[in-house]
């Protein structure tokens, strides 16, 4: 009854092209955003923060980053993992190596980092696709996890290949507790969230999803594969980057490759299929879905009174997510996305269902 | 010198196993187009339900003859991955007809965390030893001619043998029997293949089973070599560049794609890796991949797809 649109009729081309049309939907995003910034750091556990917020944060902008790519562009990474490791390790870098280095800076610097790399290996894709591309991804994961192991100078001469930061602050700010760090990269993802979504909705985005469609029919009208594919590529690892430096710096505050691993690349995947490939929104909901899914595999059995070593919990995890991936592709490829707005579309025909 | 053709010698053995899980990987693609990222998984999946049957059935059985517990746990262990390939063609394949390869290429990915999940459930997590009565025993060859001689492992040679064995009965298989030339007939056109008759749901259990039987066998060379545990599903990463190297369709390919990966790992590991400080045989094989699409897209013996843009 409150979700109706008749009567919000649009008088200009800006106001029918706007991202949320429907002025119910305005508020409440607006209304979100006010709970997630002003009520939410207010009420939340501080182990809430650490173990559930500040992951679904950072993951969902890497998951928005591999989203562009796999989602919009149609080429398939398995190599995110990697990308965020390039991020993290090149802010870490810049943070380390030049005095004074603003916080902010180092981790889109990182970004940029991630941006040569990304770019450096989407060039084969250039020459294949599909199957063959994603062995050129991993082939990227396998050697910048090896490179950042045993190459000494990326990390600061560090043995083991571990580092850590320590004492970040912006603007004389301080992030050092789990609400500021929350606070922090909520900022980020709130500003690449729009950045992403006006990129994919603008005249860059159409080509990205021309290219996926059928890439030689793009061709043919106009669109430049080298340049739509590359720039996928390069809007991907930078948000990956960014997500990677933040996964670091903010959430783990030391970390070693094995962060990055390719369990990370595979994770990143599910959770833009179970999202919903070629969606902003899903992949938000992917990133929640998969953060919290272990939690409660975890904790259901304690809920139950049933005991079940955490052994057999990991494999059910594995089970479980095998089994989602496989039910997504084959009853709704547009992963929870599509649920959520055929609840929306249902919701405004309620309750008459004609 | 000597020491150069002992790891030129390990490369081949190694390359050898690569080639096993890389058949296959190109099985399965021949003969529905699928690129089965769960090779690896079923490798896993047959050794550790190989492992942990040839333990059992004694125990169950009151048998005292070992050759007799393996040879039922591998028929049982086979049994079990005609049901897998039976299952994943009801539930996923048969449903995601007509989809594109990604799409495919996914849930195969989906197909190998589930049985990832289920086949250490099932069988446990530990490290499990099959023990089909390979000679472990190293070997000396040409001891005239280098000081020293070449150490051989006579376990690598059998398992030499058995490989070539395969490779030559599914050759057979796939050129001679009316299955086989099905199988071939649904690998180039499935709708023409139907049309004419060939049921396709059946072809691909045939296919995946066969998959599954060379999983079986790579499974129990693997596993009779370093034990049965969780690192073997990424050993089949490796067979991953093998087969883009060998070309996706292609038998010999797979052969000869494992042995160049196998010995080119062994050699720059020994000879370059120093350089660089050690460990470059984890991205060896996938650079050297890469390298080699962006001159020759198709492989070694791959079809070559026309696709101008």
């Amino acid at each position: 009854m409150l979700y109706r649109e008749n009567g919000q009729f649009k008088t200009s081309y800006r106001a029918d092209q706007q991202i949320f049309p429907i002025a119910q939907d305005r508020v409440v995003m607006a209304l979100l955003l006010i709970f997630a910034v002003a009520v939410v750091p207010l009420v939340m556990p501080e182990y809430f923060f650490r173990a559930v917020l500040i992951p679904f944060l950072i993951l969902s902008l890497a998951a928005l980053g591999l989203n562009i790519l796999v989602g919009y562009c149609g080429q398939i990474s398995l190599g995110t993992g990697a990308f965020m490791a390039v991020g993290a390790y090149a802010a870490y870098n810049f943070q380390v190596r030049i005095e004074g280095m603003p916080l902010i800076v180092s981790l889109l610097m990182g970004g940029v980092c991630a941006t040569v790399v990304g770019v450096l290996f989407g060039i084969p894709s250039l020459r294949i696709k599909g199957l063959y591309l994603a062995v050129a991804t991993l082939a990227a994961q396998f050697f910048i996890d090896w490179a950042f192991l045993r190459i000494k100078w990326f990390t600061n001469d560090s043995s083991s290949g571990s580092v850590s930061v320590a004492g970040m602050n912006v603007l004389g700010l301080p992030i050092e507790t789990p609400v500021q760090k929350y606070l922090f990269c909520l900022a980020f993802l709130i500003v690449f969230g729009l950045l992403a979504k006006n990129l994919v909705r603008g005249h860059i985005g159409r080509e990205w999803m021309a290219i996926r469609d059928m890439d030689v029919a793009a061709a043919v009208i106009g669109i430049r594969p080298v340049y739509a594919k590359l720039s996928a590529f390069a809007v991907s690892s930078f948000i990956v980057g960014v997500a990677g430096a933040l996964w670091g710096f903010v959430h783990l505050g030391s970390w070693e490759p094995a962060a990055f691993n390719i369990d990370r690349s595979f994770q990143l995947l599910f959770m833009v299929i179970i999202g919903g490939l070629g969606s902003i929104m899903g992949s938000f909901f992917g990133a929640a879905f998969i953060v919290v899914l272990p939690i409660v595999l975890d904790n259901l059995p304690y809920w139950f009174g049933i005991p079940i070593d955490t052994a057999l919990a990991a494999h059910l995890t594995y089970m479980i997510f095998g089994a989602l991936i496989v039910f997504f592709l084959i009853v709704e490829p547009h992963g929870l996305a599509r649920l959520w707005s055929t609840a929306k579309e249902k919701l405004r025909l309620w309750p008459f269902p004609h | 010198m000597g020491f150069f053709l002992e790891t030129l010698f390990g490369g081949l053995m190694a390359g050898m196993l690569y080639s096993l899980i890389a058949l296959g990987f190109v099985l399965i693609f021949k003969a529905s187009g699928v690129f089965n990222f769960a090779q690896g998984a079923m490798v896993l999946f047959a050794a550790l339900a190989m492992a942990r049957f040839s333990e059992w059935f004694p125990k169950l059985l009151g048998l005292d003859s070992k050759l007799l517990a393996n040879l039922l746990a591998i028929i049982a262990a086979m049994l079990l991955m005609v049901v897998v390939a039976w299952v994943i063609e009801r539930l996923v394949l048969g449903k995601l007809v007509n989809q594109e390869g990604v799409t495919l290429l996914m849930a195969t990915l989906g197909i190998a965390y589930f049985l990832d999940g289920l086949g250490q459930t099932l069988f446990g997590n530990a490290i499990y030893k099959i023990d089909i009565g390979l000679p472990k025993d190293p070997m000396f060859l040409m001891e005239s001619t280098f000081q020293g001689g070449i150490l051989v492992s006579k376990e690598d040679l059998y398992a030499a043998a058995i490989a070539a064995v395969l490779v030559a009965a599914l050759s057979l298989f796939f050129q001679k029997t009316a299955t086989g030339r099905a199988l071939r007939a649904v690998a180039d056109d499935h709708q023409a293949a139907q049309s004419i008759g060939i049921p396709l749901s059946r072809i691909w259990v045939i296919v995946w089973s066969i998959a599954g039987f060379v999983a079986l066998v790579a499974g129990i060379i693997w596993g009779s070599k370093l034990g049965v545990q969780f690192s073997l599903s990424l050993v089949a990463l490796k067979a991953l560049p093998v087969v883009i190297l060998g070309g996706l369709t292609s038998v010999p390919g797979a052969i000869l794609g494992g042995l160049i990966i196998g010995v080119g790992e062994k050699l720059s590991e020994v000879y370059i890796g120093p350089m660089f400080g050690g460990g470059i045989e984890i991205w060896f094989a996938y650079v050297l991949a890469l390298m080699f699409l962006l001159v020759r897209p198709q492989g070694l013996f791959g079809e070559k797809i026309i696709d101008r843009v």
